[in-house]
């Protein structure tokens, strides 16, 4: 690592890859949550959203995490109590290794794997198992068909965002996901290599149903079956409260902040800017 | 056969029943309400599953039962009316309606005709009040959250005006015997016509949002489907009937009392029968109220608003049975009087309770997903169920 020109030793290197990569997640998290959740839904549904806390309701989120840490911690009575706990963490888990493998900068990333994009999509599905954990441990049988439905749609759209990466790769010739930026960045349109080459020109149909897989990935509208709120009233999520709900919350809108990160880095070029050197 | 060739086969068989037995799997039994978002209310439905699909439902109600046939017969007729504003609690002005034209067809009371058109008028007012907020509540129930907020923040614009009239948002308590409270406040008429015309902004505006959706249409045609005479004969009512293409509307059929023999209007009806006719017809229901509303307020004559009625109201002896087309559909009062103060008897026969015994019939074999399209488009309001 040397951004800031000092050599550092691989431990140092290590503890501040883990500060930053715990405090970018909930930072993701909580500006997707806010712009996306409170303030776009908001103005499409002619309401304002929050606007106390903070200027503009900024900081409602922050607010709404506070008060989920105060919240009593509730196993419901017939849960399998270790699981039960597991759960959160397992699917928060998964976002995390999602993060290592996303290159921000020519040295800005994690661990460069020469698979990064296969081992991406790889832990990326590691959250189906936290899930399947959650509701069957939920002792719920909303909790359980939520969790089955998710199950089932995210190994199914696994497949169409697996395929449209792989048109990608292809092009780009590997799986490494800084080679794949430095293809675009090194490409050139019929000679003309003033902007790169983003693989979007070549790739937009891999490029919209990445968008819709990871929609579908991450239970959003209109995918949301897994966690519908007015039939199976938010699925696996259902008997959670306090900080174990909140990890759902981070997982879901850091894993959105990864994704995004991962079809910015596949189709528009990642972090090269035109003009300046890799 | 030899006496342990017979054991041991009696035996073997004896082991696979056992075997089979272990084996069978029995249906999830799942318990949906009676606090669920989607029964809006206390309605409770116990399902057996088969996996996702529904091997058999049956609705429980009861959880939010008031007694109000009970409570009626020792109030009085004015006393009653502030009741049964309760009943159907999005359209509360409707409730009102047949109860009084049924205790004046009891007392052979000529209301005036201002009285009828302003009732006629704030019936409709009441309809499209409740009916609005179905259109944006069928949104919320698939999962679109944006209709619902369009619906409440326009039904507030007609609630405004009924309460200018009345006094009273949700409950009126508007309707005497005889004719009305009040007459109409100034300026009211215009600005009634514009709120019209707003709903019907909001009409065309639901319409884009979710009729022309992909995703509502795939979730709501062919789910649900009630064939017109399994509807008639589980006693359907109102647009639930309507959309199975029964042309069958008692604000044309019986128009006892109200007056729209006189307005120049349409019963639509769809011949599909599934939740998309269903949220079709009502649409089109809430469009040709506003225009009634448009007509009466064009035509209201001029003259008294309340009949010359006795100072105590003392019903004399003899059985009425007025029903109207409310909100929900049929809705009946059946007065028994023996010339008290008070109604001797009084059987309420709502539109809800009817139209949801449909539903053991109709969820067998749906999926879980189309029980909340079911329910939500059969459209019921609890109080109207339990009364």
């Amino acid at each position: 690592m040397s951004i800031f020109a000092i050599e550092l030793a691989f431990w140092q290197q290590t503890i501040i890859k883990m500060v930053v990569v715990a405090a970018v997640i909930p930072a993701a998290a909580l500006v997707l949550g806010y712009v996306f959740l409170l303030k776009m839904m908001s103005f499409m549904q002619s309401r304002l959203g929050p606007m106390e806390a903070g200027p503009h309701g900024t900081l409602q989120l922050l607010a709404d995490g506070l008060k989920f840490l105060q919240k009593e911690d509730i196993f419901p009575d017939k849960a399998d109590r270790r699981l039960f706990a597991l759960a959160p963490v397992v699917v928060l888990v998964s976002t995390f290794l999602l993060f290592v493998a996303l290159p921000v900068s020519p040295e800005g990333i994690v661990a460069r794997l020469d698979t990064g994009i296969f081992y991406a999509l790889a832990v990326s599905s590691l959250s189906v198992v936290g899930i399947m954990i959650a509701g069957w441990s939920s002792a719920n049988k909303y909790a359980l068909m939520g969790s089955l439905r998710a199950a089932g749609q995210l190994i199914a759209y696994e497949l169409p965002l697996v395929l449209a990466v792989v048109g990608v790769v292809i092009q780009a010739g590997t799986l490494d996901l800084q080679g794949i930026v430095l293809a675009q960045a090194n490409g050139e349109i019929f000679g003309w290599g003033a902007i790169g080459n983003p693989f979007i020109l070549t790739q937009f149909v891999g490029f919209a149903i990445f968008l819709t897989a990871v929609q579908a990935e991450l239970t959003q509208p209109p995918f949301d079956m897994p966690v519908a709120e007015s039939e199976i009233v938010g699925g696996y999520q259902v008997e959670y409260t306090g900080f174990r709900f909140l990890f759902f919350f981070m997982a879901e809108f850091g894993t959105a902040f990864v994704f995004a990160g991962l079809a910015s880095v596949l189709f528009l070029g990642g972090w090269y800017f035109p003009g300046f050197d890799t | 056969m030899s006496q342990t060739e017979q054991l041991s086969y009696i035996a073997g068989q004896a082991a696979d029943a056992r075997l089979n037995l272990e084996l069978e799997t029995d249906g999830m039994v799942i318990n949906l309400g009676p606090q669920h978002p989607a029964t809006h209310g206390t309605l409770r439905l116990v399902a057996r599953l088969e996996g996702e699909e529904v091997v058999e439902a049956e609705p429980i109600m009861g959880y939010m039962h008031r007694g109000y046939e009970k409570l009626a017969e020792v109030r009085t007729y004015l006393q009653v009316t502030a009741l049964i504003n309760r009943i159907d609690w999005l359209g509360s002005f409707a409730n009102e309606v047949p109860f009084i034209l049924g205790a004046e067809q009891l007392m052979e009371i000529e209301v005036p005709d201002r009285a009828r058109w302003i009732r006629t008028l704030l019936f409709e007012l009441s309809r499209i009040a409740n009916i609005s907020l179905f259109l944006g509540e069928m949104g919320l129930q698939l999962g679109a959250v944006t209709p619902a907020f369009f619906a409440f923040r326009d039904r507030e614009f007609v609630l405004n005006q009924i309460e200018q009239v009345t006094g009273g948002r949700f409950h009126p308590n508007f309707d005497r015997i005889g004719g009305l409270k009040d007459d109409l406040p100034a300026g009211w008429i215009a600005e009634t016509k514009s709120v019209m015309k707003r709903m019907r902004t909001f009409c065309d505006e639901i319409e884009d949002l979710l009729v022309g959706n992909e995703v509502f249409e795939t979730r709501m045609r062919g789910i649900g489907v009630i064939p017109a005479e399994v509807g008639l004969s589980y006693g359907l009512s109102g647009a639930n009937i309507r959309a199975s293409g029964v042309d069958w509307d008692l604000r044309r059929d019986e128009p006892v009392g109200l007056v729209y023999d006189q307005l120049d209007w349409k019963v639509w009806t769809h011949p599909d029968g599934d939740s998309f006719a269903r949220y079709w017809v009502r649409v089109q229901e809430v469009r040709e109220a506003t225009k009634m509303v448009e007509q009466i307020l064009d035509g209201l004559p001029s003259g008294p608003i309340m009949a010359k009625v006795p100072r105590i109201i003392k019903v004399p002896k003899g059985e009425a049975y007025i029903q109207t087309e409310n909100p929900l559909g049929a809705m009946g009062y059946y007065i028994i009087s023996k010339g008290d103060l008070t109604p001797f008897r009084l059987k309420i026969r709502s539109a809800s309770f009817n139209n949801i015994s449909i539903t053991p019939w109709l969820l067998k074999g749906t999926l879980v997903p189309d029980i909340i399209t079911i329910l939500g488009s059969l459209y019921f309001i609890l109080g109207d169920i339990d009364r």
